[in-house]
């Protein structure tokens, strides 16, 4: 498969999935794409010789011609760049500071907080140990990253401030460069608290589901009582401290509210721009989201897309995550092969210092990898490379998949919890995400469009 | 001027094959999701 076109919200779109290159044709060359193969204008010319005038239908060859000289239409097959590395680089870790949470969201991966095990918060030495690992694992490159995760990593500030303290001296020392992030539930920030995350440059995902009502019902307190009113009240004196920068609020959504664009809405109704809310993983729970509801969820994306455009085009938008698609300055293929990279670029640290492919793999025994102490064991590398493997250009599905080169084959965590293997993908998941990109590409055409005064290809 | 077709972008893949790897780039799970592992909203940092 080479092209996906497809029609939405009043324009046709093109994607040549090799290239990159995206086209807003009129319904004529939409029409001629279904026959057109690159080289067959005969053939193209007899089938809608009834249908369209030969001179248009010529008018089209002409410009797909030209596309395709310039690379822009049927490019060719992307193969493995020698790029991509045969020793992977560490770049980024997530660091467990705290097996433990204040709060007991009922969707919680992490067992609401202790990921199986018991309660435990990292010591400062595990924490100075994986700044060392990042170091002596990522070669050349120079950004990495560290996420403050849990659990809720609030519970344990002390680690925090003491490895931001660790990793900002080793990057004098070493010239690397941290970016740090803490995800947080918000309900444990104080103003101390902010002021200092804000003073250190520490980016932010700040857990919040949308609408009181919905946050409530799947993120109570440890009492069973709601925190939405303490989270929301914190969250934005944090957002406001910081001027509306460097933060993400990180939204889940359920079988519970399959309405969940007003969840963003509500979120951006809030005065928050940056916003990110995504489907939530389940395996037999009533809370899970079954392949019964992607009609319903697509038309979500669809009125989510929208609105975003049209609050866009007033003035007054915001950002979701994942319609921000930069189509002229993306990642090269490399990257997109990567993804994530879970399992060898990137590792989630437990407490105690052990090493697994993601945070989603912690506790699942068979994924443990090493620790920072000693490093990935030996015995462990084939997983490792497994992972490393594991892109879009080995796996079956994913090759046929048009969005190969944008999702990069979905999250192996995923994958391996729902078919038992990393190497195929989650369906649900995928459907998903193909609905996403259909949406960015439209909202890319439409301000486009705008951009030029036009209001679209409707032909 | 074409009369049937826009083209948004020029930018092309291919290009890529040979001049990218850095890993310079933001990790994409880390970024702001922790589920999903969308690349195509990465901004190249080259």
């Amino acid at each position: 498969m080479k092209l996906h076109k497809f029609y939405l919200n009043g324009v046709y779109i093109v994607l040549d999935i090799n290239s990159g290159a995206v086209h807003i044709v009129d319904k004529i060359a939409f029409d001629v794409l279904d026959v057109f193969e690159g080289h067959n204008d005969a053939a193209v010319l007899a089938a809608f010789a009834g249908e369209y005038p030969a001179t248009q239908l010529t008018e089209v060859l002409d410009e797909l011609h030209a596309l395709i000289s310039q690379g822009l239409l049927f490019a060719p097959e992307v193969a493995v760049p020698p790029t991509y590395s045969v020793k992977p680089l560490v770049k980024s870790l997530c660091l467990h500071v705290a097996h433990d949470c204040n709060l007991r969201c009922g969707y919680c991966f992490a067992g609401t907080g202790d990921f199986g095990r018991d309660r435990g918060l990292m010591p400062k030495e595990v924490g100075e140990r994986a700044v060392e690992f990042i170091i002596e694992n990522s070669g050349p490159r120079r950004q990495s990253e560290i996420d403050f995760f849990g659990g809720e990593p609030l519970l344990n500030m002390e680690t925090v401030r003491h490895v931001v303290e660790y990793a900002r001296r080793r990057e004098k020392e070493t010239g690397k460069v941290f970016k740090l992030t803490l995800t947080t539930n918000g309900t444990l920030l104080t103003d101390d608290i902010i002021q200092y995350l804000n003073k250190n440059n520490i980016s932010l995902v700040l857990s919040l589901d949308g609408r009181r009502e919905v946050h409530d019902r799947m993120r109570p307190c440890a009492d069973g009582s709601g925190s939405y009113d303490d989270a929301l009240h914190w969250i934005h004196k944090t957002v406001q401290a910081r001027e509306g920068q460097n933060y993400y609020l990180r939204g889940t959504f359920t079988a519970y509210n399959l309405d969940f664009a007003a969840d963003v809405l509500a979120m951006a109704d809030e005065g928050f721009t940056q916003l990110s809310v995504e489907p939530v993983i389940g395996k037999d729970t009533d809370y899970e989201l079954k392949a019964e509801h992607l009609p319903a969820l697509f038309r979500q994306y669809e009125e989510l897309a929208q609105t975003y455009l049209d609050r866009k085009l007033a003035g007054n938008g915001f950002d979701f995550f994942h319609f921000n698609l930069d189509i002229n300055n993306g990642p090269c293929v490399a990257k997109r092969l990567s993804g994530c990279g879970a399992g060898h670029e990137y590792f989630a640290v437990t407490p105690e210092g052990e090493l697994y492919p993601c945070h989603q793999f912690v506790g699942r025994e068979e994924y443990r990898l090493g620790n920072v102490f000693t490093g990935l064991e030996a015995a462990r590398q084939p997983l490792v490379e497994r992972f490393r493997q594991a892109h879009v250009l080995n796996k079956p599905e994913c090759r046929r998949c048009w969005a190969r080169f944008y999702c990069s084959g979905g999250c192996h965590a995923n994958a391996h919890l729902f078919n038992g293997t990393i190497d195929k993908p989650y369906q649900v998941g995928c459907e998903l995400q193909k609905k996403r990109l259909e949406c960015a590409l439209m909202i890319q055409a439409k301000l486009s469009l705008a951009q030029a005064g036009k209001s679209g290809r409707e032909g | 001027m074409a009369k049937h077709i826009i083209t948004l972008n020029t930018a092309s893949l291919q290009k890529t094959i040979h001049i990218g790897g850095c890993g310079e780039c933001q990790t994409s799970c880390q970024s702001a999701c922790k589920t999903s592992c969308t690349v195509g909203n990465q901004v190249c940092q080259k």
